[in-house]
């Protein structure tokens, strides 16, 4: 589970986040959907830490993510994070992509984190490009591969950042495909996401964010049907 | 033209030049090697929001880059002399070519370091690596590869720049050169026969180099 306070974010004077109370449940998917500037990428460095809060908290399965004490490096391994540009990196092969981590950060032996990679990659239909260098995927594929290797840590929770705004209109369905089975197997998943068919036929609940403020929360039938906040109104009037 | 070649003298001392030529390929080798450390230190000085560390920083590539290479020896011979530190002329090559190198290199390593994508630190942070592998696994393998031909120009410059070393007395080939010349006054065959020697070294460099480079970055 995980568990966000009141929880406030600042870059200097600016006032990012102003203080977001959620709680996600294992197994729920929850799409985060606003507009530009709202804080939702933000709110996702916030969970794992990659960005420092100013104040509330951030627990995961029990653990404060920003106490003074907390082993950031095993919490982010329970939070596989997916970001908006594909981030594969460029000198390694996809096999290589996937395994270092398990390899340098579970201390697995390199037969066995081999094993995890060559298993994640075809679990995202990249079996066939197991020797390939990222220079020569498409945007699509990877972005399958950052899913696989942030698959590869097994962890409990899956953040997406827009996964595939930065892509080619007809990559985006692969990638959303993926997304779509990792819900069907249950996997717990936060996903900013403009993409609203899929919030809209994946999430368990859909919630809206306006100017580092959590609006409105509820059902994809509650948010898409009949909206409470005006701006979620107005926004849903804009994107479609 | 009424000069006459005599090439028997440069033969007969050919092994000496050759062997100078590695004393050239060592000095240069050696100053590579600090000037790549410390041209990295200087990078990350220069990156750092220490100020006096960056200022610290600022004045030794300022001094390395702009000012002659010549002057840059002569400062740590007679200009350290003067107070009282005596440099051997090996020294004072090493130093100086050193000095000049990290300030070249530090650029270069300054310029990669911006190169590589903020995101790529956080990806393999998000994995729960730390500061240390992102950096050591992920993002100098990037930087090592944007300024992989740089530092190899820099190795070649390292090379010729190192003749400068018979102006402060230390035999290397220039200086081994002109030590023969004058014994000998067959002035021209001797720098003739230097200079192609100095050709196949960066040759043989600029290969070494290219096939390194292909066996290391196949992934391009
Ligand atoms: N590193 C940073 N330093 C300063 N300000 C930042 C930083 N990152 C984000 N911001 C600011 O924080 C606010 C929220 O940014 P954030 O990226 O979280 O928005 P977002 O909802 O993800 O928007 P988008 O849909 O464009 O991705 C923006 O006003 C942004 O300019
Ligand atoms: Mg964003």
């Amino acid at each position: 589970m995980i568990e966000i306070q009141n929880l406030h974010k600042y870059f200097d004077v600016h006032h990012v986040l102003k203080g977001i109370d959620l709680t996600v449940e294992k197994g729920e998917v929850l799409s985060i959907i606003g507009s530009s500037g709202s804080g939702k990428s933000t709110l996702l460095y916030c969970i794992n830490g990659l960005e420092a809060i100013q104040q509330g908290e951030v627990i995961v399965d029990g653990v404060s993510v920003h106490d003074k004490g907390a082993d950031l490096n095993r919490i982010r391994q329970n939070l596989g994070m997916v970001f908006q540009q594909w981030n594969s990196f460029p000198h390694l092969t996809a096999l290589e992509n996937v395994a270092l981590a398990p390899r340098i950060v579970k201390k697995l032996s390199k037969a066995e984190s081999l094993a995890i990679a060559e298993q994640q990659l075809k679990h995202v239909g990249l079996a066939d490009k197991l020797d390939a260098y990222p220079s020569s995927l498409s945007g699509g594929q990877q972005q399958r591969l950052a899913i696989s290797r942030a698959l590869a840590m097994e962890p409990e929770y899956m953040l997406f950042d827009e996964a595939t705004s930065a892509l080619d209109p007809e990559l985006v369905g692969e990638v959303l495909e993926t997304m779509r089975m990792l819900a069907e197997e249950g996997m717990t998943m936060i996903c900013v996401t403009h993409e609203m068919g899929f919030a809209r036929d994946v999430s368990d609940r859909v919630a809206y964010f306006h100017d580092g403020v959590m609006e409105e929360i509820g059902t994809p039938d509650q948010i898409f049907g009949t909206p409470v906040s005006q701006h979620t109104q107005k926004f849903l009037a804009n994107v479609r | 033209m009424d000069y006459n070649f005599h090439w028997r003298p440069v033969f007969n001392k050919l092994p000496d030049l050759l062997e100078a030529g590695l004393l050239t390929l060592e000095v240069s080798l050696l100053s590579m090697v600090i000037g790549t450390v410390l041209g990295l230190l200087l990078a990350l000085a220069k990156l750092s929001p220490l100020k006096p560390a960056r200022w610290f920083a600022i004045t030794w590539i300022e001094l390395a880059r702009n000012t002659p290479a010549l002057f840059q020896l002569f400062f740590f011979g007679f200009g350290l002399g003067a107070f009282g530190w005596h440099l051997s002329p090996f020294l004072i090559v090493l130093v100086g070519l050193s000095f000049n190198n990290a300030g070249y290199l530090a650029e270069n390593f300054r310029g990669g370091f911006q190169a590589v994508p903020e995101n790529q630190y956080r990806a393999a942070r998000s994995l729960g690596m730390t500061a240390f592998q992102a950096t050591t696994r992920i993002v100098i393998p990037q930087v090592f590869k944007i300024v992989y031909h740089p530092m190899t120009n820099q190795m070649v410059w390292a090379v010729l720049m190192s003749s400068l070393a018979m102006m402060v007395g230390y035999r290397e080939l220039a200086g081994e050169t002109q030590f023969l010349a004058s014994k000998t006054f067959r002035i021209f065959e001797y720098f003739l026969a230097a200079a192609v020697i100095y050709y196949v070294i960066v040759k043989i460099i600029l290969g070494l180099s290219r096939l390194l480079a292909w066996r290391l970055f196949r992934y391009e």
